[in-house]
């Protein structure tokens, strides 16, 4: 019964599968090792995702990080605050990143403030203004305001542009500009998926209005809020009122590499790179 | 007397490794049904309470899509997705049969080796390059000689003709390529010019192919999402002019899926049975025409 071919037959898949736990099994390392010298050596690979504010900031601390300790790779991708939150619960990265506070409805998860952002609202280099008050701008995005010459520009109608739904960007430009005054954001306004393309539409359209992370302001033009110029200054004197804290989230206490990563961002040496890059650092008690 | 053993196993082992492979192919066959059938039980069992609760005509007739007040209706993005489709086609499907005739019938055998290559290499570019191109040429192209801020349903159906052209391309020509010759022979024969010979009587035979080659072509244009969200604008309006900003059924699923929960995680999948259902009322729709008119 048994016969020669009959075992091949056997042999092959089971041998195939032994490879491939043996395998498998290597890629498993351990991630933090105490060298010799009193240093701990990371090693590992740390993927994040989430708000396309952060991301900006999260690529040059990672690139930083990853040259201290060339032994860790860090991933760095978007897809939105709301994206990041669902990732970090389900499992699938290690750091989640958004740009707003966590929802009641969330899942529990641990914060860790990296950074301070602002939230400009921008116009093409072109456009005649320089500020706007924010009740108008709400009035813009609830469709009330049509046409740039009722706020004191040109007779060109306004093209309105937002992000999506699960946006942190849009949840505190929900929060700040259009909430207080009962409004909506129009349906027929534009809607695109990233910061970077709010930029790019805002660039390449005339009449448009947007609003951003202050990260992505170069090449477009900021407008004053209420005579309030959007800068860093303003938002450490608290004077310019969209302002948001950018947290880094995991679920349970993060394990190394992730912690020393995350330690790194909030270190002195993590905050020069935020204040290089256009954010506020966090402040210290 | 050994040579008779080993004879033995060998017919033996042939015997165990054919039914083996019958059984193996069953067993792939089976699989492919079974998931594509798996995955149409989880989309209506995620979405069946959005029907439930939202009633079906209400959830495809509703005009309103508001998460915030937990409205949904899908009519604009149902709209919207068959105006970019039909425009899709409306660009791709003559352009692609003349250069399938053009690849076959007129052009030089040297330009037809070198056109032949790039045609085909247009399937391998990712959507999102698509995407990105359009965002940075064509929507402005749209904006300076069109009307709006470009973002629009022509800036997607020209985009998504480009990405559907290379399938009616290489189909069409196959079933050129498949008709016999003595049709050709014969039309010419009889005193048919070229062209007539190519429109009166090429055509009408590779016309199965061609109409296969249009599915698969709507197919694809109505799964497309990366490409279109970067040149559709995404405004939950009923588009009233090829200017005006749009949102397809992908685009909402992919816009806002990474977030929902609730009735509107149930909303989008229930977007999603819709997608389903649309996609095979349009292959059914071309297979009528496949079988009917082929005699």
């Amino acid at each position: 019964m048994f016969t020669i071919n009959r075992l091949k037959l056997i042999l092959l898949p089971g041998i195939s599968i032994f490879l491939l736990i043996v395998i498998g099994l290597t890629g498993c390392s351990q991630a933090a090792v105490p060298a010799g010298n009193g240093l701990i050596e990371l090693r590992g690979t740390i993927n994040e995702a989430g708000s396309t504010s952060v991301q900006p900031l999260a690529e040059m601390m990672a690139k930083a990080f990853m040259q201290k300790y060339p032994d860790v790779t860090v991933n760095i991708s978007g897809g939105g605050s709301s994206a990041g939150v669902k990732a970090v619960a389900a499992g699938t990265v290690d750091i989640g990143a958004v740009s707003r506070e966590i929802l009641i409805n969330e899942p529990d998860l641990i914060t860790y403030c990296i950074a301070r952002d602002g939230v400009a609202i921008v116009v093409h280099e072109s456009n005649a203004l320089t500020g706007i008050n924010i009740e108008n701008v709400a009035k813009i995005y609830a469709g009330e305001i049509t046409n740039w010459k009722e706020v004191g520009g040109a007779d060109e109608r306004i093209v309105v542009i937002s992000r999506e739904e699960g946006s942190g960007t849009r949840e505190v430009f929900d929060e700040f500009v259009i909430k207080p005054y009962h409004k909506k954001i129009k349906a027929g306004a534009l809607f695109f998926d990233s910061n970077g393309a709010i930029r790019t539409k805002v660039s390449s359209e005339k009449n448009a209005i947007g609003y951003l992370s202050f990260g992505y302001i170069e090449g477009l033009k900021p407008l004053m809020l209420n005579n309030v110029a959007p800068t860093v200054e303003n938002v450490q004197n608290g004077r310019y009122p969209i302002v948001r804290r950018l947290y880094f989230i995991t679920k349970n206490i993060p394990s190394e590499p992730v912690r020393s990563f995350i330690d790194y961002c909030r270190s002195n040496e993590g905050q020069k790179i935020v204040e290089s890059q256009g954010y506020i650092p966090i402040v210290k008690k | 007397m050994a040579s008779i053993i080993v004879a033995g196993r060998k017919r033996e082992f042939h015997r165990i490794s054919d039914s083996f492979w019958q059984y193996a192919v069953y067993i792939f066959g089976a699989s492919s049904f079974l998931i594509l059938f798996l995955i149409a039980l989880f989309i209506v069992r995620e979405g069946y309470p959005a029907f439930v609760k939202i009633g079906i005509w209400q959830f495809i007739s509703g005009t309103t899509w508001d998460v915030a007040d937990n409205i949904y209706g899908i009519l604009p993005m149902i709209i919207g997705t068959l105006y970019v489709t039909i425009g899709a086609l409306i660009i791709s499907v003559p352009l692609g049969i003349f250069t399938a005739i053009f690849l076959t019938d007129v052009a030089p055998i040297k330009l037809r080796s070198a056109m032949r290559p790039a045609i085909e290499l247009l399937v391998g570019i990712p959507s999102v390059v698509y995407g990105l191109v359009g965002m940075l040429i064509l929507v402005p192209i749209i904006q300076k000689f069109g009307q709006g801020s470009g973002d629009s349903i022509l800036a997607a159906s020209i985009v998504l003709a480009v990405m559907v052209l290379p399938t009616i391309v290489s189909i069409t020509e196959d079933s050129i390529l498949a008709v016999p010759r003595s049709y050709r022979e014969g039309a010419l024969s009889l005193g048919a010019t070229r062209w007539q010979m190519i429109w009166h009587v090429l055509i009408p035979a590779a016309r199965p192919g061609i109409i296969a080659s249009i599915i698969l072509g709507m197919g694809r244009a109505i799964g497309e999402t990366m490409a279109m969200i970067m040149v559709i604008g995404n405004s939950i309006i009923i588009p009233d002019s090829i200017f005006s900003s749009a949102r397809t059924l992908t685009g909402t699923l992919a816009l806002e899926l990474k977030y929902a929960a609730g009735l509107h995680w149930n909303a989008l999948f229930a977007t999603g049975v819709v997608l389903f259902v649309l996609i095979l009322i349009l292959n059914s729709i071309g297979l009528i025409m496949l079988h009917g008119r082929s005699k």
